[in-house]
């Protein structure tokens, strides 16, 4: 999992990606921004502490959040792999942690998802995405507003539709 | 019923517009087989044996003159003048073209209807009894719940890629005729010491390959709280629900794997953080929908004079008096009935209707109920709050556009799926086996004479046909290339749910027929009083009918 695609869609707009993603068995680290397993990040604090460029983790949509979601609270850039576009359970991992363990950084969706799954990913709280295949970044940034509103509560619209309109 | 606003129109038209383009990449390559089949899933599109098939929503059954007829010219237009009902009280098109679905999907939208979430991973159109509103055992109307319900799954952002596909049954009656424990969450209306109402909550309930009655998790949830425990429930199945084997990632395998009391345990810890937050119901926008679902403009009628005169119509008219027996029930409004109409005259898939029947169904239900058309998970057609007055024109006029067959509830009102004829999961067909069965029994006499038998005919284990929850299951399977038939005997839908027992070894086609006479003789011979078959089967067993079926041919 050494990719490192120059561009990502980060708050809607295409951005250049600095950020390596660091694979679980990865020996030396490169210098620069990365993003390491959130298991080596754990067991590597001081190393973590003392990288020349930003470091931020990434997950498995189904690992268990509530183990560590209060040590990662200030990493700048949590990313939530998706082994399949078909796995819910980065979306709901995503909302648990804005709305439950109150995380503000960047949430990037990582892996295999595709793009008619942005708008609701947005509303999980994620805020960038990195495709793992050639994509036309700006094409596929529309998907992020198929919808103009939503029934529910969700991170990027905490009132559901009747309280506000109804 | 309810009617859209701007924002519910809002996300139709946006839904059409999305799949239109995602249509369009698909078709240019852009996105792969793979990747397409959710979205189309999602969109109710599956591709069968012979051709697509759309599934179109029909929200907790309940459908306007105004939608019947563009259903109508919609299946002239797109597809081949004929639609099938089907046990989740959707409508089914068999032959569109994926091209064109993006302009049926239009159609619907104007409408105020949609296919979404139809099909998928996801959570499906919620289902409630067909009488809801004027049955006289209601304890509340369930329909402004399933409304609520609706609005809160469509688009759900959280829960569109679960592990399986998810079903959701409002019972708001004393007597459940929404199969309720056999739906993923069952919520059933109850009313607290304090005479506020609630709902007793059930989960895990299901059909197919391993079927299960839902179980109690959570007796009295306050209805203000409905959304919050729904989105706990779904929080739980979405991140522990199985993804490895699609044969075991229903939520009912995990409350087994749990139990029912962990789950809950596990359910009401994810509450707890959800509980009197943000989608907490308040009582404006319970009132609000709940005023969608007002009462007509009923007259008032004298009771004794309208009896009499049906009475009369009934005596001189011996099919119109099996009609009323078999068709109309009574409802809590005085002077009023629910009258259904069968989808399942001998000789037609059951739950088919042609374009033209669809129209004239609109003007009968515009002409005697108010304009509001019910369907039913028997696949069959209720129009309520018929005038009493009214019953032998609305008669006469069903029964000319073949609607009118006197068999609700009969033999001959089997639940079928399409089967191998339609559907590329099928061992075995299924239509032609309701079509030879409703041909051998034939006699009215005789059939009314059997009195109130469910037979349930599904084509594969997947169960779309509810075989298990049959008086009598039939169940296709594929013996080295051959159809054979299961069959199984005493299983209920009701608030008493069962599920069948197998017989004994399958029968070829050519049997099936005849060993479904033996079972009715051994009904016949045994039964006390006015039993009805399950009531017979209850008491006496299975193996007086086993002997019968499988007795050496002398």
């Amino acid at each position: 999992m050494h990719q490192y695609p120059e561009q990502y869609l980060k708050d809607g707009l295409v951005t250049d990606n600095t950020w390596q993603l660091i694979s679980a068995d990865t020996e030396t680290l490169p210098s620069g921004d990365i993003l390491v397993p959130v298991s080596y990040w754990q067991a590597h604090r001081q190393q973590m502490a003392e990288h020349s460029g930003n470091v931020g983790v990434w997950v498995d949509g189904h690992e268990e959040i509530e183990t560590f979601a209060n040590a990662i609270a200030t990493v700048p850039v949590i990313a939530i792999n998706f082994t399949k576009f078909v796995d819910g359970r980065g979306f709901s991992m995503a909302r648990l942690l804005r709305e439950r363990f109150g995380y503000i950084g960047e949430i990037r969706a990582i892996g295999h998802f595709i793009r008619d799954q942005l708008f609701m990913l947005k509303r999980c709280g994620f805020n960038a995405f990195q495709f793992q295949s050639e994509i036309d970044l700006a094409a596929a940034s529309k998907s992020l507003n198929d919808f103009s509103d939503a029934y529910q509560v969700a991170v990027d619209q905490p009132e559901p539709l009747f309280k506000r309109h109804r | 019923m309810y009617i859209y606003d701007q924002y519910d129109q809002k996300f139709v038209d946006e839904r059409v517009e999305q799949y239109r383009d995602q249509t369009k990449r698909y078709l240019d390559g852009q996105i792969s087989d793979e990747e397409f089949l959710p979205l189309r899933l999602q969109n109710g599109l599956y591709v069968q044996r012979l051709a697509p098939m759309l599934r179109i929503a029909v929200p907790y059954g309940l459908m306007s003159s105004r939608q019947v007829r563009k259903i109508a010219e919609i299946s002239r237009t797109f597809d081949k003048g004929y639609v099938h009902f089907t046990t989740r009280q959707n409508i089914q098109l068999n032959w569109p073209v994926l091209e064109e679905v993006p302009d049926i999907l239009a159609e619907l939208a104007s409408v105020e209807m949609h296919a979404i979430q139809t099909s998928g991973n996801c959570i499906r159109n919620t289902t409630t009894d067909q009488f809801a509103g004027v049955a006289s055992d209601e304890i509340e109307d369930p329909r402004p719940w399933c409304e609520i319900i609706r609005q809160w799954s469509t688009l759900h952002p959280e829960f569109a890629f679960l592990p399986r596909k998810f079903k959701i049954a409002v019972c708001g009656s004393e007597e459940d005729r929404a199969a309720f424990l056999l739906h993923d969450i069952g919520l059933q209306l109850v009313k607290n010491a304090s005479g506020e109402t609630g709902f007793h909550v059930y989960v895990g309930g299901g059909l197919g390959r391993t079927p299960v009655i839902a179980s109690s998790i959570r007796e009295f949830l306050p209805k203000e709280d409905l959304l919050t425990y729904l989105d706990a429930i779904l929080r739980v199945y979405n991140r522990y629900g199985n993804r490895d084997n699609k044969y075991k990632a229903r939520i009912k395998i995990l409350v087994r794997a749990w139990t029912p009391e962990v789950f809950a345990q596990r359910v009401e810890a994810e509450w707890e953080h959800l509980k009197g937050g943000p989608a907490t119901l308040t009582g404006s926008e319970i009132e609000r929908v709940s005023g969608f679902f007002t009462a007509p403009d009923y007259q008032a009628v004298d009771s004794a004079e309208v009896e009499a005169e049906l009475q009369s119509q009934a005596a001189e008219n011996k099919a119109f008096s099996r009609w009323l027996d078999r068709n109309v029930r009574a409802q809590k409004q005085p002077g009023y009935a629910a009258v259904t109409l069968s989808l399942k005259p001998a000789g037609v898939a059951p739950g088919d209707v042609t374009d033209r029947q669809l129209d004239i169904i609109a003007d009968l239900a515009e002409r005697f109920s108010f304009g509001e058309i019910r369907t039913t998970h028997n696949q069959n057609i209720v129009l309520a709050d018929v005038l009493k007055t009214e019953l032998f024109e609305l008669w006469q006029q069903a029964k000319s556009a073949g609607l009118a067959t006197p068999n609700i509830g009969t033999i001959n009102d089997m639940i079928c799926c399409p089967g191998g004829d339609y559907c590329s999961l099928a061992n075995a067909k299924s239509i032609p086996v309701a079509e030879a069965i409703q041909r051998k029994f034939d006699d009215l006499d005789y059939v009314y004479d059997l009195g109130d038998l469910e037979l349930n005919i599904s084509g594969c284990m997947n169960a779309c046909g509810h075989h298990h929850i049959g008086h009598i299951g039939i169940l296709g399977v594929d013996k080295k290339g051959e159809e054979w038939y299961q069959i199984q005997l005493g299983g209920s839908a009701n608030k008493d749910a069962a599920l069948g027992k197998v017989l004994g070894r399958s029968l070829s086609r050519d049997a099936v027929v005849d060993g479904i006479e033996k079972l009715l003789d051994v009904y016949v011979e045994n039964r006390l009083d006015q039993e009805s078959f399950l009531t017979t089967y209850q008491r006496i067993g299975i193996d007086k009918f086993k002997e019968r079926v499988y007795a050496p041919v002398s």
